[in-house]
């Protein structure tokens, strides 16, 4: 059944092409096509495919990052026909990602964003210079499992610590796990802060986060 | 003691990169980029300044639009040529277009210390040391801010840092480490106190200031109103773009080239709008992001096309240049730290471009070693014995040695091997040694070059501040922190 337009799907997010995943998830709604099978029969395969490949030097980052966008457009054209069913796509955990306040250095977070969506986290991305009270509120609304933030200068990587004890004073660690990255953190920062990880670039981060939900 | 200064002056070789019709392709593609996409300046001053001469401004997203000829109008009032002035007159720099100076990298984050070789995070002793080390080397003509002093509050640390260098040292100070009005306007009072005044600092600017653009096509907003502050103080003001192929740029170079050029020569025009003639040069340190990983790589074949390739545009802008060059990815002073920093800075020399930063840090300006400092100042001295070419004439044909040594003697004993031996390099850390000797041994470059830092800080006493400038500047950082 629909082996074909599954083919399709997988083969659009391979492409990294956003416009023919959207297509092609438009299609399967008007065929009556469970979303959730669109997902995991078809787009999610093409998201493994690039990920193999990537793991054996065969793609490289580029495709990654077009994959995982073409994986959320077709996400999104599917999410409304998600909810009028009452289902929902199994995601490994909630992200709450930010740059911290007075940073507003946005590339190395916001493809960990990318990498992060397109291995099946949910992640809401608050951007750039992002004040400490926003990142934990937005953590306590959502009910994140995880808190990711970003920082690029000495000066700004101090308030990593101060999410870290903001989540504290709220009572919602440890259940709420903190990741940091940017340029000047180290293993040994993070553990002088009581964060729960950190890598030092965007795929390390998706297997960082793997490994705090426990998958 | 005040030392000499080691600098890079009438080469004897050259390079071709770009064509003058490339150069003006650049440009082009450049002020449309400028005109039609435009550039993020987050800073509502300098909003208010692109907004009084005529360009587009959209104020909910901070981008400025500026047709070309406001652009080139304004480069034009940027001086070709001035001086950067040290403590000690004798280690001024002048930026004159003849001249290739070193400066220490910026800004680490890790030391490997000195004594026991461990990585650790850094601090403001790091910064002293590094500076006193510095202060002595001839090859080290001015100072970054090499390592943060992070056990220095966070809202003054540019400042600690800033007064580390001033009271170890002579030479120049550049700090790449101020961005924020408040750290800028006390660093100008610290300037101020050293030079003598604030007429006094114009005339001699002992501090100069760099700052990063945000690629791609961006600003940082306390970056450009710090720059702003410093160029109306007369401080020198420069903006380095760190564009990178692939992730802040596009995979190519020369769209990359245009990215970064639209971002250093729109805030450049920025100054030169608000303080028509202040002194402002290009910075930059272009790169290739890694396939991979996306990550900044610090070193391969496009870092040092690039490193070639932009003093051709700072000259066609008439303004000097500070390029990136040693700065290495690798992660401990080895082969590819020698490959990367030695062609780094070969191809930017070549070009004679006027500043190189900078020596000592590794993985990608992150982790400070000693070692690497001392073997990256040998790497200049290498090219800086090759900048030099091959001089003929009849003294150095010598038609009279050759003919009184002949066929099957040797020129070891002639009065005219006496005069010119030195004109050989003498190398430091190269190991020319029998192969019995340094099996015996196993030392080499690593173990030299650290024994050589360690002998400098134990014995070299820079010319002291006087005490009544030490006391100004720590008043000066004192009042900030009790605003």
């Amino acid at each position: 059944m629909h082996t074909e337009l599954f083919q399709s799907m997988a083969q659009s997010i391979i492409d990294g092409d956003s416009e023919v995943a959207a297509e092609l998830a438009q299609q399967s709604i008007a065929q009556g096509i469970d979303p959730l099978d669109a997902i995991n029969k078809g787009f999610v395969v093409g998201v493994n495919h690039v990920g193999d490949e990537f793991s054996c030097g065969m793609a490289f980052l580029p495709e990654l990052v077009m994959a995982g966008e073409a994986m959320k457009t077709a996400i999104n054209v599917l999410e409304p026909e998600m909810t009028k069913r009452g289902t929902k796509r199994q995601v490994y955990g909630k992200v709450v990602l930010a740059t911290v306040e007075g940073d507003i250095h946005d590339i190395g977070k916001t493809l960990v964003g990318t990498m992060l969506s397109a291995s099946g986290f949910q992640v809401v991305d608050l951007g750039v210079s992002v004040p400490i009270g926003t990142i934990v509120e937005k953590a306590r609304e959502i009910e994140a499992d995880i808190v990711a933030v970003s920082a690029l200068l000495t000066t700004t990587m101090v308030r990593q610590r101060d999410v870290v004890e903001a989540l504290d004073d709220m009572g919602l660690r440890p259940k709420v796990k903190v990741m940091v990255g940017g340029a000047p953190v180290t293993r040994q920062w993070v553990e002088e802060i009581g964060a729960d990880g950190y890598s030092e670039d965007a795929i390390g981060a998706v297997n960082i986060a793997k490994q705090l939900m426990a998958v | 003691m005040v030392g000499q200064i080691k600098s890079i002056s009438n080469p004897a070789l050259s390079l071709n990169i770009l064509t003058p019709v490339d150069v003006d392709r650049i440009h082009h593609a450049t002020l449309e980029i400028i005109e039609k996409v435009g550039v993020r300046f987050p800073s509502q001053k300098a909003l208010d300044i692109w907004e009084a001469h005529g360009a587009q401004v959209d104020r909910d997203r901070s981008i400025v639009r500026a047709p070309g000829d406001l652009i080139e109008e304004a480069l034009k009032h940027a001086p070709p040529a001035y001086t950067l002035a040290a403590r000690h007159e004798s280690q001024d720099l002048p930026l004159d277009g003849n001249h290739v100076f070193v400066g220490t990298d910026g800004c680490g984050v890790e030391v490997l210390d000195l004594q026991t070789g461990q990585r650790r995070r850094s601090n403001l002793q790091d910064v002293i040391d590094i500076v006193r080390i510095s202060d002595c080397l001839e090859e080290i003509a001015f100072h970054w801010v090499a390592v943060s002093a992070q056990d220095c509050p966070p809202e003054t640390r540019g400042l600690y840092e800033l007064s580390a260098i001033w009271e170890n040292s002579t030479k120049h100070a550049q700090t790449e480490s101020i961005y924020s009005v408040k750290e800028a306007r006390a660093a100008v009072e610290m300037a101020e106190a050293i030079a003598g005044g604030k007429s006094a600092l114009r005339q001699r600017p002992v501090l100069s200031i760099m700052q990063c653009t945000a690629p791609p096509l961006g600003q940082d907003g306390g970056s450009l109103e710090a720059a702003l502050i410093a160029a109306e103080s007369g401080l020198p003001v420069g903006f380095m773009t760190m564009a990178a192929c692939l992730t802040t740029g596009p995979a190519t170079m020369a769209g990359t080239l245009a990215v970064g050029n639209a971002e250093v020569i729109s805030a450049t025009a920025l100054i030169q709008l608000a303080f028509p003639g202040a002194p402002v040069f290009y910075a930059a340190a272009q790169t290739a992001s890694d396939l991979r990983t996306g990550a900044y790589t610090g070193g391969g074949p496009e870092d040092f096309l690039f490193g070639a390739a932009t003093n051709v545009l700072s000259d066609f802008y008439n303004i000097p240049l500070s390029m990136g060059s040693f700065a290495t990815g690798a992660k401990q002073p080895n082969w590819r730290a020698g490959i990367e920093n030695s062609l780094s800075t070969l191809m930017a020399s070549l070009v004679m471009s006027d500043m190189l930063l900078g020596v000592g840090l590794l993985h990608g300006s992150r982790i400070w070693s000693y070692e690497q400092m001392l073997m990256d100042c040998e790497i200049f001295n290498i090219i800086h014995k090759m900048m030099a070419g091959i001089l003929v004439n009849d003294e150095t044909l010598t038609l009279d040695t050759i003919e009184a040594v002949g066929p099957g003697g040797n020129f070891l004993a002639q009065k005219h091997t006496l005069n010119h031996m030195r004109d050989l390099f003498i190398p430091q850390f190269m190991d020319r040694r029998p192969y019995n000797e340094w099996e015996a041994k196993r030392d080499g470059a690593q173990e030299w070059a650290r024994a050589k830092a360690q002998q400098i800080l134990a014995t070299h006493q820079p010319d002291p501040l006087e005490p009544k400038l030490s006391a100004e500047l720590r008043k000066i950082i004192a009042s900030v922190e009790q605003e």
